[in-house]
């Protein structure tokens, strides 16, 4: 479903992403984890087309995001990191107009933004104003814009960042209830999210992956037990690389 | 058709915010003002509104156009909602051509609501409707260009204050250049060849011929390359940017 092949992102003389390869199938949910600043996003970005890559390639449904942009977009459910909207718009506005953007008319349309609306539990503020909702909410509507149309990818940067523990728990068991029949690519610093809600994790550090596995595996593999450690034991601290 | 959507909700934007109101207000107070002081229009006993209405538009649009276009994707760089139109199935000419669409409607509400003054010398005398309706058409190709200069200027900063400064001082010196009295002060420090060229650059030799109702097709080919132009480096500068 997701195939990344050799993705590399080269901005100015730093390397944000070097040489990635993995790839997610259909029933999969992939833990995207590392630091900040590990090239999480840029490589999320260059999968669903927002920036292109400097060399190497992604294909979605086995189509190439670079040879076909426009057809391989409409795979793709994407949830943004700071989870962007319009916000002089009401919910229910902000959705049916992704879901047109998205070329859907009609009750397909009113039935799609239904759906999500459902989804996600936005049914008490479909009517407000985007600019009143809490951060919550807010979230939950970007992230509604990304199941409108059913894709057969989702890819999720940082989804639960921000939310209250309720919440997070809530999009945690919405994550693994999707992931039986989509392939989802999240991004998380929670470790215990992947855990909670994956069937496997790569930990990415300064662009390369580190670690591959299961939850299982990889707890496994830090010997002690403990996802934490293993995160500290493959991971460039900030406070070393100032160094 | 995404570029109708987009269209759609760019301008319910406009009016779903105090934006377009407070500037066609504000357009109005200033147009029929200048008309009724410094224009004379009721000395002067002018049917042809060339010289007491039209002459005053391109010094009201050199301030108030690029307050409309500034949030085009100024904005939108903000907010981050670029990354949601730039991973959305949809060619970046659609939501070009959308958003300027937009823009330019609402000035075309602007002027469309200073239809008394039409009737009013209509009432008063016999004008040359043809001539008046040329000013019209002058007058909105000043104000879409002035509104295809600022937005480029958008697509180079995330900055809406910026964006409307450096917008107003371009459309300022548009203003300037061709206007008489600066040219012949002009021509006073430099030699003609200089002043020529400065006076290419001014929109008054295209907006004066169309104003006393002689329909060039120069002109309006200088205004829609102008226009075309700008667009065009709107979309070099979004492209560029994400690379």
């Amino acid at each position: 479903m997701i195939e990344v092949e050799n993705l590399t992102k080269q901005f100015g003389s730093k390397r944000a992403v070097d040489d990635l390869t993995f790839t997610v199938k259909k029933g999969e949910v992939l833990g995207f984890l590392g630091p900040n600043g590990a090239g999480k996003s840029t490589t999320m970005r260059m999968i669903t087309g927002f920036i292109p890559p400097t060399s190497g390639d992604a294909r979605v449904c086995g189509i190439s995001v670079i040879d076909e942009p426009k057809k391989a977009k409409t795979k793709i459910g994407y949830l943004p990191e700071s989870a962007p909207l319009y916000h002089d718009m009401t919910v229910i506005g902000f959705l049916k107009f992704c879901a047109s953007v998205r070329g859907l008319s009609g009750t397909a349309k009113n039935d799609a933004v239904e759906r999500a609306i459902d989804t996600c539990f936005l049914n008490s503020v479909a009517r407000q104003s985007i600019d009143t909702l809490s951060k919550g909410y807010r979230h939950r509507t970007c992230l509604a814009q990304a199941l409108l149309h059913d894709p057969e990818v989702l890819i999720l940067d940082e989804p639960t960042d921000g939310l209250d523990p309720n919440q997070k728990h809530e999009v945690r068991q919405l994550i693994k209830r999707l992931g039986r029949e989509k392939a989802i690519l999240f991004s998380t610093h929670i470790l215990e999210e992947v855990e909670a809600a994956c069937t496997r994790a790569v930990i990415v550090d300064c662009g390369k992956i580190v670690a591959d596995g299961t939850p299982a595996e990889l707890i496994e593999q830090s010997g002690t037990g403990s996802l934490t450690d293993l995160f500290r034991s493959l991971t460039t601290r900030d406070t070393e690389a100032a160094a | 058709m995404t570029a109708l959507t987009i269209y759609k909700r760019e301008l319910s934007s406009y009016f779903a915010q105090p934006t377009a109101y407070a500037i066609i207000v504000i357009f109005l107070a200033l147009s029929m003002g200048l008309t009724f002081s410094f224009g004379n229009f009721m000395r002067v006993g002018d049917a042809s509104l060339e010289w007491t209405f039209f002459f005053w538009h391109p010094w009201i649009f050199m301030l108030l156009a690029p307050a409309v276009g500034m949030k085009l994707w100024a904005d939108e760089q903000r907010t981050g909602t670029i990354e949601l139109l730039g991973t959305f199935p949809l060619s970046i000419w659609s939501a070009i051509i959308g958003k300027y669409l937009a823009a330019a409607t609402v000035w075309l509400v602007a002027l469309a609501l200073t239809f008394p003054i039409v009737l009013t010398v209509n009432y008063l005398g016999t004008p040359d409707n043809g001539a008046i309706f040329a000013g019209y058409l002058g007058s909105f190709l000043v104000c879409c260009t002035f509104l295809a200069i600022t937005m480029l200027v958008s697509a180079c900063t995330r900055d809406q204050v910026v964006c409307l400064i450096v917008s107003v001082a371009i459309c300022v010196t548009m203003v300037l250049c061709g206007y008489d009295d600066f040219t012949r002060e002009l021509g006073k420090a430099v030699s003609p060849a200089v002043v020529e060229a400065v006076t290419a650059l001014g929109v008054w030799e295209h907006f004066r011929s169309l104003n006393r109702g002689l329909f060039r097709l120069q002109d309006v080919v200088w205004f829609g390359s102008f226009i075309v132009v700008c667009l065009l480096g709107t979309s070099a500068i979004l492209s560029a940017k994400r690379a």
